[in-house]
């Protein structure tokens, strides 16, 4: 499988732009002007979900449950939103107090760079207090976060006029290219699953599709799905499937607690995930030969599929995962040739919905599909 | 910024720029004989590495022997994995604790990988208390086995984080390697001036790993007093009291008076602060005990030479990104400048101040 140059430059501007929680703009601009050249319209909703909207060939109205005149359509979830930080408080001497957003793990950001988005961005590093002002049993743990601070060099005058509290923090560093098409750098979860998703509109660009698509860069996700429960109550699609990362073996993730990476997109399976959603995904995988891999998703999945499940009525879900090592460290890593299968494989799923098969779907009490 | 000061930090970023692992100093070495080239009467590389420029030799007076370490701490692969995981070990002081997540560059080619965190999902209380020491934990170049792996990187490689230089404002600015960049940054503007007498400016090797380089190349030098160029651990951020601060930002260059290696002499220490008042340059004192530098492996060589120290004031030394104030960075230059100047020009002054040997 040769992935394009044109993905891995996407991925990396991706990840380039900052994108915290409740702050997704950069990021999301980068999704919509990569997605608007590969759909009908484009669309803001008011808590910033970026939504690319493809829409089917025919009007896809079904007969059945779904009301008249309303349009069968997949929606297609991938969070645009970062874990990092808000500042809380400046510091006599100028240094910021912040609050994670999301899952930051402590652990991993002593000494990280940032960039600190107050009326300007400012570069800064995550510090604490030097390890000579420190006791051995102090040193022996991870520094808690209310010990941290970031450090922008700037005198404190400037720092209380242009980085107010509630200024975004996210961690700074480049994207690399690893050996061997694997990828590195910060924000990975989840613009690998932006640049999937991407990906897939790409794929789908001049093919006709019999159900309306609804691409959507979600926000909010790390804080509990907020994005995708408004969007989905919006757009009223027939299914949905959130796109994200899952965790990749490595040193300390075992084989029973990650996927391969390079081994393909995890199609998920569990309580959450409806089965006929599931099943469509490796038949599709199966017949146009997009190797995969399933993962046992325990409780709510921890993705954007949670809230889609639930939404209103209820809608039947599905999560698709790129495989990735060091989630929500400041830098994690990806294989290329994950991001793109995973977009070939929504691209695929999506190519092949009908109307008659969502509304089957829809129906819980239909043969087979419960 | 003042043009001058400009220079500085251009000169600090290209340092930076340049990797130079303990014992794999050659890319600044290399950079900074680039920069003196034409600028000094000799340039020449010792058996260790060391890089030894001479200016003014034959001067009438006092050999003054100028130090700055071109190493800087970081790892050294020390094997991978069958899966093709890089395992690293320290290479001089680092805190397990800022390892990992972050993103590195390894060997010369500086291949680009990331120290592997272990996702906090799936980690237990008494795991997140527990700080992950460096042998437990990998490097992912993306190799995805041994043999591959081997195709670009070796045990033995050096291992750096992957940071270069950044501006900050307010003439702040953050990169790393300031330890001790910084100083040789100094050293190399030092030694593109002229002086009355002799200046022996060595750029050393191995300072990170027990102050290694210093006291041979002293030893070869055998000058008749020596100033060594540092940086020291600014404690003026939050968590530190007051009461027990090494040193704060903008508030000079730190003159030591006693370290963990080195007591320097008295005379040497008056004569630095003198110096500094005289030419109306901001200076504070190196207040911690914590860390040693060359000057003491100087004193200790050949029959005992006068050394003392003098520092940049840095914070988050020995990690990523360190920052400093580029006005510190320029007085520690205008001071050693002084200082040279002073013992070139002033015949007599040394042996007035009891630092050159003489009868009892």
């Amino acid at each position: 499988m040769v992935v394009t140059e044109e993905l891995a430059e996407l991925l990396a501007a991706l990840c380039r732009a900052p994108g915290l929680s409740g702050r997704e703009e950069p990021a999301r601009q980068v999704f919509l002007d990569a997605a608007r050249p590969l759909c009908d319209a484009v669309q803001l909703d008011p808590l910033g979900n970026a939504v690319a909207w493809r829409r089917a060939a025919e009007p896809p109205t079904g007969a059945g449950t779904a009301a008249a005149g309303a349009r069968e359509s997949l929606l297609i979830a991938a969070h645009a939103d970062e874990i990092g930080f808000l500042v809380t408080a400046v510091e006599k001497g100028g240094f910021l107090r912040v609050r994670p957003v999301g899952g930051v793990d402590p652990k991993t950001v002593l000494g990280q760079a940032v960039l600190v988005h107050g009326r300007a961005r400012f570069r800064g590093v995550i510090g604490a207090k030097p390890p000579h002002f420190t006791t051995e049993a102090e040193r022996e743990k991870p520094v808690p976060v209310e010990e941290l601070f970031v450090d922008t060099g700037l005198p404190e005058e400037q720092v209380r006029e242009a980085i107010p509290p509630g200024s975004a923090v996210t961690f700074a560093g480049e994207p690399r290219a690893l050996l061997d098409g694997r990828f590195a750098g910060r924000s990975l979860d989840n613009r690998a699953g932006v640049a999937a998703a991407v990906e897939c509109l790409r794929r789908l660009a001049g093919r006709p599709l019999a159900v309306d698509l609804y691409v959507v860069a979600t926000v909010q996700e790390e804080l509990g799905f907020r994005g995708a429960t408004a969007v989905t109550y919006r757009l009223r699609p027939s299914a949905g499937l959130a796109v994200d990362v899952t965790f990749a073996r490595q040193p300390g993730v075992s084989e029973a607690e990650g996927v391969e990476l390079g081994g393909g997109p995890a199609v998920a399976v569990g309580p959450v995930i409806h089965p006929a959603v599931y099943r469509r995904l490796v038949e599709v995988a199966g017949a146009v030969g997009i190797p995969y891999q399933v993962e046992a998703a325990p409780r709510h999945t921890g993705t954007d599929a949670a809230a889609i499940q639930i939404s209103r009525a209820g809608v039947p879900a599905g999560v698709v995962s790129v495989p990735m090592r060091s989630m929500h460290a400041p830098a994690g890593v990806v294989a290329l040739a994950d991001v793109e299968a995973t977009g070939r494989l929504l691209a695929e799923f999506a190519a092949g919905l009908t109307p008659g098969w969502l509304e089957e779907v829809r129906d819980g009490g239909a043969a087979g599909s419960l | 910024m003042p043009p001058a000061v400009s220079e500085l930090a251009e000169t600090l970023a290209a340092l930076c720029g340049e990797p130079g692992l303990s014992g794999r100093e050659e890319p600044v070495r290399r950079r900074v004989a680039g920069l003196l080239a034409g600028r000094v009467d000799s340039l020449r590389t010792d058996a260790l590495g060391n890089l030894i420029a001479v200016k003014g030799a034959g001067k009438p007076g006092p050999r003054l022997m100028l130090s700055a370490h071109m190493d800087e701490v970081g790892f050294l692969v020390s094997g991978i994995d069958a899966e093709g995981y890089l395992r690293f070990v320290k290479v001089g002081g680092l805190d397990d604790r800022i390892l990992p997540g972050k993103q590195v560059r390894v060997g010369a080619q500086g291949i680009p990988g990331v120290i592997l965190a272990r996702p906090p999902h799936l980690q237990k209380r008494e795991e997140k208390e527990r700080v992950v020491p460096a042998t437990d934990l990998r490097i992912d170049i993306g190799a995805r086995s041994r043999e591959q792996a081997e195709r670009h990187v070796a045990v033995g490689d050096s291992v750096l984080f992957d940071a270069g230089f950044a501006e900050l404002g307010a003439g702040r600015v953050a990169g790393r390697a300031f330890d001790d960049r910084a100083g040789c940054a100094v050293l190399v503007h030092t030694l593109l001036e002229t002086y009355p007498c002799e200046v022996v400016g060595v750029f050393t090797v191995q300072e990170e790993v027990g102050l290694r380089g210093a006291g041979p190349a002293a030893y070869a030098v055998d000058p008749q007093l020596a100033l060594v160029l540092e940086v020291t651990g600014a404690s003026d951020v939050p968590g530190a009291s007051p009461e027990a601060e090494a040193t704060a930002l903008g508030a000079g260059p730190a003159i030591t008076f006693i370290d963990r290696a080195t007591l320097p002499p008295a005379a040497l220490v008056e004569l630095l602060v003198d110096t500094a008042q005289r030419a109306g340059i901001p200076w504070q004192w190196r207040k911690t005990v914590a860390g040693g530098t060359e000057a003491g492996r100087i004193l200790q060589t050949r029959a005992g030479i006068p050394a003392g120290t003098v520092s940049v004031p840095c914070r988050y030394i020995h990690s990523p990104w360190a920052v400093l104030d580029l006005a510190d960075l320029a007085n520690t230059l205008a001071l050693t400048r002084a200082f040279v100047e002073r013992v070139g020009r002033e015949a007599g002054l040394l042996e007035e101040r009891g630092l050159l040997q003489r009868q009892g």
